[in-house]
């Protein structure tokens, strides 16, 4: 239980998904104008990323590793499919995008208002794929230890992005010199937050 | 590539002409996949620590973009609509696929080094991003000039940022030592080079965060010099 918290909290703050690695930096600059969209974007983040980490680890662990078939029949076990992954991982991903913005509009067309026009996009966000690679190679020992890593990126990116939001409002009102206004800044503000972010490496979990 | 540029002799346009050739031009500087379109961030900053990794991310992504540009073309008329995500995906995935395993016979230290990077140029926003604008729309030769032209944009920023880093961060380019060793050797305590002359690498560089500034003073300069790139907000 202590693992899967501090797997959580780790994905949260010293292994964040923008500042560590730089997972949905393009979504990240594009829709952070304001707290609002950034709002709805990563909440939508958070829910995918939920959904599709522990569906890509059982596709992983029972489908794709090597010997992973063996369940099936004795003589599977030296199959090795791991080479499909990325297709696989992909597959599943744009489906289930797919499938959970048509269940949520049917559903519950209030939440399919906020998020609806955020989940296409998500599909072809890095850290939804980023997330399930990174599962595949840390090589989680339970689905909860894997959907613990899947929430905390989600919240770690949510975080993320409504912090640059609120700075990107403000920011406004300042005076950028004018070839760094816009994405520049943006940039510097992000390395800046990064840097602060790698001060929660020092913390033991 | 010998194969796919024979395929397209046939256009009675010229093979390089203006057109053409500004396909391939725009993209390197007024029109950059990255510091101007802010595609591809994603990876483009993750693999900057040493120089070795960032040309082969843009050498895979190279790859990645041309044959799958042209792919997309030539099969335009043939995608739904609707599915048309899912299909680019599709290709995306494969040539990846074909990527990372050459990589992995091949330069197997290095494809350790990217981990998960050569997956993610899945989701690189360039490559959707050009199937979407371009590939879709236009003929497979001026995709490929095209491709040529975004993969050599994105290139150039991702060496410009590892140049910058690497040797700033540790000294050296490509792996060799340029500023000198800090290895203490024999009769030179402090190790070789400049290093000898109490010169320190910069950690920092090393760190993420630095290749985000890097690649916000690069584009602080290109709009410093060009006025028409700046934004308003």
């Amino acid at each position: 239980m202590q693992e899967t918290i501090s797997i959580f909290v780790k994905a949260i703050f010293s292994e964040n998904m923008i500042f560590a690695y730089f997972l949905g930096m393009c979504s990240y600059l594009a829709v952070s104008k304001t707290v609002k969209t950034a709002v709805g974007l990563g909440a939508a983040v958070i829910f995918v990323l939920g959904i599709t980490i522990p569906l890509n680890y059982l596709l992983e662990n029972y489908v794709l590793k090597a010997g992973a078939l063996a369940w099936l029949n004795e003589s599977y076990a030296s199959i090795d499919l791991s080479f499909l992954s990325f297709i696989m991982y992909i597959a599943v991903i744009a489906s289930i995008v797919q499938l959970v913005e048509m269940v949520v509009e049917k559903f519950a067309p209030a939440l399919y208002g906020a998020l609806g026009i955020f989940l296409p996009l998500i599909a072809v966000n890095c850290a939804i794929l980023g997330g399930a690679l990174f599962m595949q190679d840390r090589q989680y020992t339970s689905i909860t230890d894997a959907t613990s890593f899947g929430l905390g990126s989600g919240v770690g990116w949510f975080l993320a992005i409504v912090a640059i939001a609120a700075i990107r409002e403000k920011i406004k009102y300042s005076h950028v010199p004018p070839a760094l206004r816009g994405l520049g800044i943006t940039f510097i503000i992000t390395g800046l937050m990064g840097m602060a972010f790698m001060s929660f490496m020092g913390i033991e979990y | 590539m010998s194969e796919v540029v024979e395929k397209v002799k046939a256009p009675s346009e010229p093979l390089f002409s203006k057109k053409n050739r500004k396909l391939v031009t725009d993209p390197l500087s007024d029109n950059n996949p990255i510091t101007i379109q802010v595609l591809g961030i994603c990876s483009a900053l993750a693999i900057t620590v040493q120089v070795e990794q960032a040309v082969v991310m843009s050498a895979a992504v190279f790859f990645v973009l041309a044959l799958g540009n042209v792919v997309i073309s030539t099969l335009r008329n043939l995608i739904p609509g609707r599915i048309r995500i899912i299909v680019q995906l599709v290709v995306v995935a494969s040539l990846v696929i074909i990527v990372n395993q050459v990589l992995m016979a091949y330069l197997p230290d290095v494809s350790a080094k990217l981990s998960v990077f050569v997956g993610l140029i899945i989701t690189n926003c360039i490559i959707m991003g050009r199937f979407e604008a371009f590939a879709m729309a236009n003929k497979p030769w001026p995709s490929f000039m095209d491709a040529v032209g975004n993969a050599s944009g994105y290139a150039i920023i991702l060496i410009i940022v590892a140049v910058v880093r690497e040797l700033l961060g540790s000294g050296s380019l490509f792996g060799i030592p340029i500023l000198g060793s800090p290895i203490p050797v024999e009769g030179y305590p402090n190790g070789t080079g400049l290093f000898d002359m109490g010169y320190m690498n910069n950690n920092l560089m090393v760190l993420p965060p630095m290749a985000l500034i890097v690649v916000g003073v690069i584009i602080w300069i290109q709009r410093g010099r060009n006025k028409k790139l700046i934004e308003s907000h």
